[in-house]
């Protein structure tokens, strides 16, 4: 199998998409002439042209709720938020507007609709540009959340997530366009609403996603070579949430640390353990512990920031806490 | 227009106003729940505007949205059916009276968010433009939506793109109890399209032909050069904002004196002065549509409830 950036698999499944279904069209800020501000669709303008690859002013609303109303009407948009932190800017639409559009109108309406978003800290982009917001997105029934964490699952995840006829904010991060991993080639997707054990071992299950996964990977390897075996867990898909997965390795390693760069309050970590007590209580022996990023607003300075994020050593530190 | 079309025009403004009327009714007796905003006063623009469209053109609207739904040809028993919350309402007893649709009848909802739709007509737009199609989507708001930021997104990137959407502002005068020039920097609503380059109009919305007349162009307009247009109808509305308005922000005279100019009674006179119909058929009229209302409120109160597996049904397209 090819190996290919993160980048490249975002990249690929967009153009194979709109090669397949005239219907699927991108609109975001500086996607065309551009090129996409992460250079997801450079190249994308001459091959398709504007009426596909459509600039939009910087006014999200008009991006989010236009996208909903070609959505409506029978088109595929494909709509980008620069960064996902612009995204509380169209909030309305995001949350308010197309998780509820299908249900409260008995199902009349449908919106096949992607929102593609970038975020994530680590770029000393300040506190207004840094966010990893995705638990608040998670809150709502009728949103799907998608936010891969290898080359593999970001191609499979957008290639379904253009295909739903449900509105999916497809989460992805900055700091790992450049991740590189064997992707499959031909046409294959995977599907949305599936958490995936991304490494087997029998001591202690890490739950995590997107960029907590890269670092739970290497917290892995690491303690591996202290003999200790970690069973990583990704849940790749916020909502609907598939804990089969997790519970099945709970059951195994009867012990468990959750990873997520979003702050610890109310994210998706206290779901995941909130789950486990319920759902496998008899299993647990040891307090599952949360890795998530400190309770700040995410500064400048990189020594700071970097203090604020979850760290590979974190989440070493966690599995060795309750291992104890 | 032809004799029978106006009568037919005529016949859909009692019909609003009897189906509000008893809809007023069924809110007081507790049948109706949550949140409920009479159209009456305003039916001539509903009606003329939508008697201008073409069947392909979409039409989508605000929350005071059931004079448009009878309009767009939903039927009074679903409408009714969806105001008491039951299984037959054309959204199945889960939006009520703010969230009326029927994609048959190109009626796009009944939305309750202020100027939370008008991006949405916009994205209509650009499906159709998309699609290659020349359908205008009909955007109704009120005046208190274009003082929102989603109002100047939605009109500057349609007139950017060149969308076919015709903006129709409803002028009532209030934005819930407060007066357009107390919110707005500007009360004349439709100058409001200028910054954009917009062409734009102004008519009185209490009479409907004047109505029918001023959106007919406005739709040629859009329709043939490709562009938006916004049209800004004066009305009023004779009762609350909404059913639980005390009204404190307005005098009875002034209720009063807008009575004097109501767009049905207006039409009455009309018709009967250029004798397009006499006061006997129109007579015959009145006792049609108050019948339609009585059999529509009899169909809602006999529909079912809907089923307890209902309230997990539709929230994913994908997996039903």
């Amino acid at each position: 199998m090819p190996k290919i950036t993160i980048r490249e698999a975002i990249s690929q499944a967009l153009m194979e998409e709109m090669d397949r279904d005239p219907k699927v069209f991108i609109m975001g800020e500086e996607v065309g002439v551009w090129g996409g501000a992460y250079a997801v669709t450079k190249g994308f303008y001459d091959k398709y042209g504007a009426a596909r690859i459509k600039d939009t002013p910087i006014a999200e609303n008009a991006i989010i709720g236009g996208a909903i109303g070609a959505a409506m009407v029978g088109q595929r948009p494909v709509a980008e938020l620069m960064t996902i932190n612009f995204g509380f800017s169209a909030m309305d639409y995001i949350v308010n507007q197309a998780p509820k559009l299908h249900y409260m109108f008995g199902g009349q309406f449908t919106l096949p609709l992607v929102i593609r978003a970038v975020g994530g800290g680590g770029r000393q982009l300040g506190a207004t540009h840094s966010q990893t917001p995705d638990a608040i997105f998670a809150h709502f029934p009728g949103l799907k959340v998608v936010s891969p964490g290898t080359p593999e699952d970001a191609k499979g995840l957008l290639k379904s997530a253009i295909r739903s006829n449900d509105p999916v904010l497809f989460l992805e991060h900055a700091t790992m366009y450049q991740v590189r991993g064997e992707v499959p080639e031909g046409d294959f997707t995977i599907p949305i609403g599936k958490s995936k054990v991304q490494r087997e071992g029998k001591d202690v299950t890490i739950v995590t996603y997107c960029k907590g996964l890269e670092l739970s990977m290497k917290a892995a390897e690491d303690l591996s070579k202290e003999g200790i075996e970690v069973e990583v867990v990704d849940l790749r898909t916020l909502r609907p949430l598939d804990m089969e997965p997790v519970i099945e390795s709970f059951k195994k390693t009867n012990r468990a640390v959750v990873v997520e760069e979003g702050w610890k309050s109310y994210g998706v970590g206290s779901e995941i353990v909130s789950r486990i007590y319920e759902e496998a209580f008899d299993y647990v022996d040891a307090p599952i512990i949360r890795v998530a990023q400190k309770e700040v607003p995410l500064p400048y300075n990189r020594t700071l920031e970097q203090a604020a994020l979850p760290q590979v050593a974190d989440i070493v530190a966690a599995v060795k806490e309750v291992l104890k | 227009m032809k004799k029978e079309q106006q009568i037919d025009l005529y016949h859909q403004m009692v019909l609003i106003r009897r189906l509000e009327e008893r809809g007023a009714e069924l809110y007081q007796q507790g049948k109706i729940g949550g949140f409920m905003h009479l159209y009456i006063g305003q039916e001539a623009v509903s009606t003329g505007l939508i008697a201008a469209r073409e069947p392909r053109d979409r039409v989508i609207t605000a929350y005071r949205d059931h004079g448009v739904a009878l309009n767009c040809g939903i039927p009074a028993n679903e409408i009714m059916a969806e105001l008491l919350g039951k299984s037959t309402g054309m959204s199945k007893g889960k939006g009520g009276s703010m969230h009326m649709a029927d994609t048959s009848k190109n009626m796009w909802g009944g939305h309750a968010i202020v100027g939370g739709h008008l991006p949405i007509a916009s994205g209509f737009a650009i499906g159709d433009q998309y699609a290659g199609n020349d359908n205008i989507t009909i955007c109704m708001f009120g005046e208190g939506a274009t003082n929102i930021g989603y109002f100047h997104e939605a009109l500057n990137i349609a007139k950017t793109w060149g969308l076919r959407v015709l903006w129709v502002c409803e002028n009532n005068q209030y934005g819930m109890g407060t007066t357009v020039e107390r919110a707005s920097a500007i009360s004349e609503i439709h100058l409001k399209a200028e910054a954009y380059g917009m062409k734009n109009s102004r008519v009185d919305g209490m009479d409907v032909m004047k109505v029918y007349d001023a959106a007919k162009e406005a739709l040629d307009y859009v329709r043939k050069n490709s562009q938006p247009y916004l049209l800004e109808i004066t009305t009023y509305r004779f009762r609350g904002h909404s059913m639980g308005d005390p009204e404190r922000y307005r005098k009875q005279e002034e209720v009063k004196k807008w009575e004097e100019s109501d767009p049905i009674g207006i039409f009455r006179k009309q018709l009967i002065e250029k004798k397009t119909a006499t006061a006997k058929a129109l007579d015959e009229i009145d006792t049609q549509a108050e019948e339609e209302i009585v059999k529509a409120v009899e169909f809602a109160e006999a529909s079912p409830e809907p089923a307890m597996e209902d309230l997990f049904k539709n929230i994913y397209a994908d997996t039903e």
